[in-house]
């Protein structure tokens, strides 16, 4: 057991170091820099252009050689500072990301677990009834091939324009002061439930057709068939074809989890919902270093948490890694 | 089996939850709880026991006070700087919450005494400030000339960004209403340009914060002279809250109409046109593709009710790298001029929401700058034969492939860069790629964000590019001072004259300009007389279009907007724009009583 993990986790610390050297590197890759950015969308005289460069440069310590930057960034990432926001006017980067983090975590965590949930629990059913696999699975297929974009803009102009049962943008009513009273959360609902339930349907029906699909090589598997030869009860193989046709499944949701910060890039611009999707292309457009390096720092970090879940997880589903474990033949 | 589903989904949710907590509570001491963050985590999280809500009275903006906005901002305006020294301030730091001494008028082309009473050069080299009385700063302390005195001396420090000190030599508050500027050889146009531009600040609050770390200070809560105060600000909002103790109540019986102002962060496109139409906003200053349609069926309002529909914002030019052969050649800049159709740009690309650019590129608001008989005798229309004449006459040949080919015979393919995703110039930019290819002239795009394409445009690695640098203003100075800006600067911190353009004879003209008194406009038209001759014959830029001041309005809630035929006033809320007489539009619209 022990060795297992240990054996993980250093696989984990090295993709750590090389993912966030890589996360450091990209950004300065880029041509122009943040500094450019900034200014150039301000109208500075020529005389005190270099002064203000110079002045932004060392506030951001990027007047130092590049091999003294990257040792800065990985001193002050180990002292958990992220850096400051060249665009965001020096705003500490945790700070930023910090703001923002809240809306996509409500936003995603529910659609990717229930439409997991949902998705999978529909497809097994749908494995086995002919009738619904016939209706379901076109409307699955659809579902999942539709561009997200476009998905999510009918949706906006069904609902949002069209009916006005939910409104079109922003995390609550532009009418209101956050506080801890109905009327509040009541408006965070109503303008959570459009981006929800687009992302909720763009999932279900991807792990829908992936269940479905799995359950039915499963249960045309040796195994199967021999249960079923023996006279094993249906329900029985079934259960049985259930709990292996979740194992990629489950390894499916831990990248999905992992990535869900850059995931809702497209929701929130759709919905003009606020999140780090929207940060995110902010700090591209800008070329924030620093802003950029800690939303991928926290997509990595997401990544390797999630995966590592899925390593705990995969010890209890999958008997096969507890054999592993104990030196038998997995 | 499923108890263990709901274990793997609850440890994911632990896992996440546990990394989240993990980095907030990271040393970085100076997070504060932004004020959305908190009760929004806590409202996500309301699954698990929290303190329960109250039915409580809950904050909000009644419609019938509140004017809702979009189109200034991009980031989340609770990370964002309300310091009015940062060179990309929150909206209304500088007009609604700081104010200048005057306000330009950019479609009288006057201005309007506002913090101060009077400005007068009292000679050559003096400048004298009356500052106006009674006027005090939000927190109840007195406005006075050693405000103004204090403001133009912290221009000294680098950081400010300020070019004033190549010329002021001196600033005293002489007594509580009266500041004298002293200067030597005195940049009258930049000068005039300053004091509507930049904001006077308390010098009780910003006395002790003068150092180089003055762009540190975020400034949220800022003590300032406007009708606004900062309220709050959230990840897709910010919202001011009118100053009742505004000065201009009293001393020159106006007030602004709305109590708050909601200023939306942008979203897409589609978003700012639904909650206009739903009268979600009252205000969107954000191009909307094809709103001359919504306008034409009555959905939306526009300044004017018919094409251009927009007032002009600046002037779109194409740029071209005069280091590179054939630019370097005024002839063939002349032929590129000839040759694009401009009119498509016009009608095809932005639906009659812009106009085509005077051949001097002059904006509207100097068109009495304009020398109009030597405009019609040298400027260029959209012509191709034309083109293919002076093409001709300065010696350029087709090759094999139909194409025109340099004077050595070797083969010419120019690119046209603009930055991607913006949608109606990439538009533009495939149309000036058409007009150059049926001249003969080959040409392709170049495909850079807005970022790679200014380092482009530094380093003069382009050969024709889209640019739009100049804003409008009160004086054609800074479009001269663009267009031949000499010595050519360090590449990294160009910001003007991006083609090297290089005519000293312009250069000299363009300094005579910048030191001509604002009243003395036929010294203005004489110089700049000349200088359109320069850039007629010269070419250096070639004008396109004017960039519309883009801005559509709701009457839902609040009507009396400027307009043609009402008040004359750039709808604007841009930064630069209260300051230009925006500011006019709060105290003039109307709430719609139903």
């Amino acid at each position: 057991m022990r060795g297992y993990f240990g054996r993980k986790l250093l696989i984990y610390a090295l993709t750590f170091v090389a993912a966030a050297t890589i996360d450091w590197l990209i950004p300065r890759f880029m041509p122009g820099n943040p500094v450019q950015a900034l200014l150039s969308r301000s109208h500075v005289t020529p005389e005190a252009l270099p002064a203000l460069q110079a002045y932004y440069n060392s506030l951001f310590g990027l007047d130092q050689p590049i091999f003294q930057q990257y040792l800065n960034f990985w001193s002050s990432l180990l002292h958990g500072d992220l850096g400051r926001s060249v665009y965001l006017s020096g705003s500490p980067v945790t700070q930023v990301i910090m703001g923002a983090l809240p809306y996509t975590v409500a936003l995603l965590i529910p659609a990717i677990l229930l439409s997991w949930w949902a998705g999978n629990k529909f497809g097994a059913i749908a494995a086995r009834r002919k009738w619904l696999d016939n209706a379901f699975l076109p409307v699955g297929y659809i579902l999942t091939a539709t561009p997200y974009m476009w998905l999510g803009i009918v949706i906006a102009w069904v609902l949002g324009t069209v009916f006005e049962v939910f409104p079109i943008s922003g995390g609550y009513s532009y009418a209101l002061e956050p506080s801890l009273t109905w009327t509040f959360i009541g408006s965070l609902a109503s303008h959570w439930v459009m981006p929800f339930a687009s992302l909720f349907l763009v999932g279900f029906g991807g792990w829908a057709i992936g269940m479905r699909n799995m359950i039915i090589y499963e249960l045309d598997a040796d195994y199967s068939r021999y249960l079923t030869s023996l006279g094993a009860p249906s329900s029985l193989v079934r259960r049985y074809a259930y709990r292996n046709a979740l194992l990629p499944q489950v390894t499916g949701l831990a990248l999905q989890l992992g990535v869900i910060v850059a995931g809702a890039l497209v929701t929130e611009i759709v919905f003009a919902y606020p999140g780090i999707g929207k940060l995110l292309l902010a700090a591209v457009q800008n070329q924030d270093y620093f802003l950029l390096q800690g939303i991928f720092l926290f997509v990595i970090i997401g990544v390797l948490i999630a995966n590592f879940l899925v390593d705990i997880a995969y010890v209890f589903v999958d008997p096969r890694t507890r054999v592993g474990m104990r030196g038998g033949p997995a | 089996m499923a108890k263990r589903q709901r274990f793997v989904a609850l440890l994911a949710i632990l896992s996440l939850a546990t990394a989240a907590c993990g980095t907030s509570a990271s040393p970085s001491p100076s997070v504060a709880p932004s004020t959305a963050a908190s009760p929004a985590a806590s409202a996500a999280a309301s699954a698990a026991p929290s303190p329960a809500p109250s039915a409580a009275a809950v904050e909000s903006y009644p419609r019938n006070e509140t004017l809702y906005t979009t189109g200034t901002m991009w980031g989340p305006p609770s990370d964002a700087s309300y310091n009015p020294l940062d060179p990309n301030p929150e909206m209304g730091t500088v007009g609604l919450v700081y104010e200048t001494l005057f306000l330009y008028d950019p479609i009288a082309d006057t201005f309007t005494p506002w913090l101060a009473e009077s400005g007068t050069w009292t000679d050559a080299t003096t400048y004298t400030i009356k500052t106006r009385s009674g006027v005090t700063w939000s927190d109840g302390q007195p406005f006075s000339a050693a405000d103004v005195a204090f403001t133009i001396g912290l221009a000294k420090l680098k950081a400010v960004g300020s070019n004033i000190w190549n010329y002021v030599t001196d600033a005293t508050a002489t007594d509580d209403s009266t500041v004298v500027v002293k200067f030597s050889n005195p940049a009258y146009q930049e000068w005039a340009q300053w004091t509507y531009n930049s904001p006077i600040l308390p010098q009780h609050i910003w006395a002790a914060k003068a150092n180089e770390d003055i762009l540190k200070d975020k400034n949220p809560n800022g003590v300032g002279t406007g009708p606004y105060m900062y309220k709050t600000a959230a990840q897709d909002r910010m919202v001011y809250v009118k100053n009742d103790n505004w000065w201009a109540k009293t001393a020159l019986n106006i007030d602004v109409q709305p109590k708050y102002i909601v200023d939306i962060v942008n979203g897409a496109n589609n978003i700012a046109l639904g909650l206009l139409m739903q009268g979600g906003i009252d205000l969107s200053n954000n191009f909307l593709p094809g709103v001359a349609t919504l306008v034409d069926k009555g959905y939306v309002s526009t300044y004017y009710k018919q094409a251009p529909y927009m007032l002009s914002a600046n002037t779109a030019w194409l740029a071209t790298n005069d280091a590179k052969k054939p630019m370097d050649d005024a002839a063939f800049r002349q032929a590129i001029a000839w040759s694009i159709n401009v009119p498509d740009i016009v009608n095809k690309v932005y639906g009659n929401i812009v106009k085509a650019a005077d051949p001097t590129g002059l904006l509207p608001t100097w068109s009495k700058y304009v020398d109009t008989a030597q405009r019609d005798a040298l400027g260029f229309k959209y012509d191709p034969a034309k083109a293919a004449s002076i093409l001709a006459a300065a010696g350029y040949k087709k090759g094999g492939d139909g194409f025109y080919t340099n004077k050595d015979g070797s083969p010419l393919k120019l690119t046209v860069v603009v930055p991607t995703g913006w949608s109606d110039w990439e538009a533009a930019r495939d149309v000036i790629i058409a007009s150059l290819k049926a001249a003969g002239i080959n040409a392709e795009a170049k495909i850079a964000d807005y970022n790679a394409r200014t380092a482009a445009l530094q380093k003069g690695d382009f050969d024709l590019a889209v640019v739009n640098d100049v804003q409008l203003g009160s004086t054609p100075w800074t479009y001269y001072d663009f267009m031949f800006r000499q010595p050519l600067q360090d590449p990294a911190a160009k910001n003007r004259n991006y083609g090297s353009f290089s005519n000293a004879d312009a250069w000299a003209l363009v300094q005579q300009l910048d030191k001509t008194q604002v009243s003395d406009v036929a010294g203005m038209q004489a110089i700049t007389s000349k200088l359109q001759k320069i850039s007629l014959t010269d070419m250096p830029i070639i004008p396109l279009w004017y960039n519309g001041a883009w801005s559509q309005v709701s009457n839902a809630a609040w009507t009396n907007w400027p307009s043609d035929g009402g008040l004359h006033v750039y709808p604007v809320t841009w930064n630069g724009y209260w300051q230009m007489s925006a500011i006019k539009m709060l105290t003039e619209i109307k709430l719609v009583t139903k």
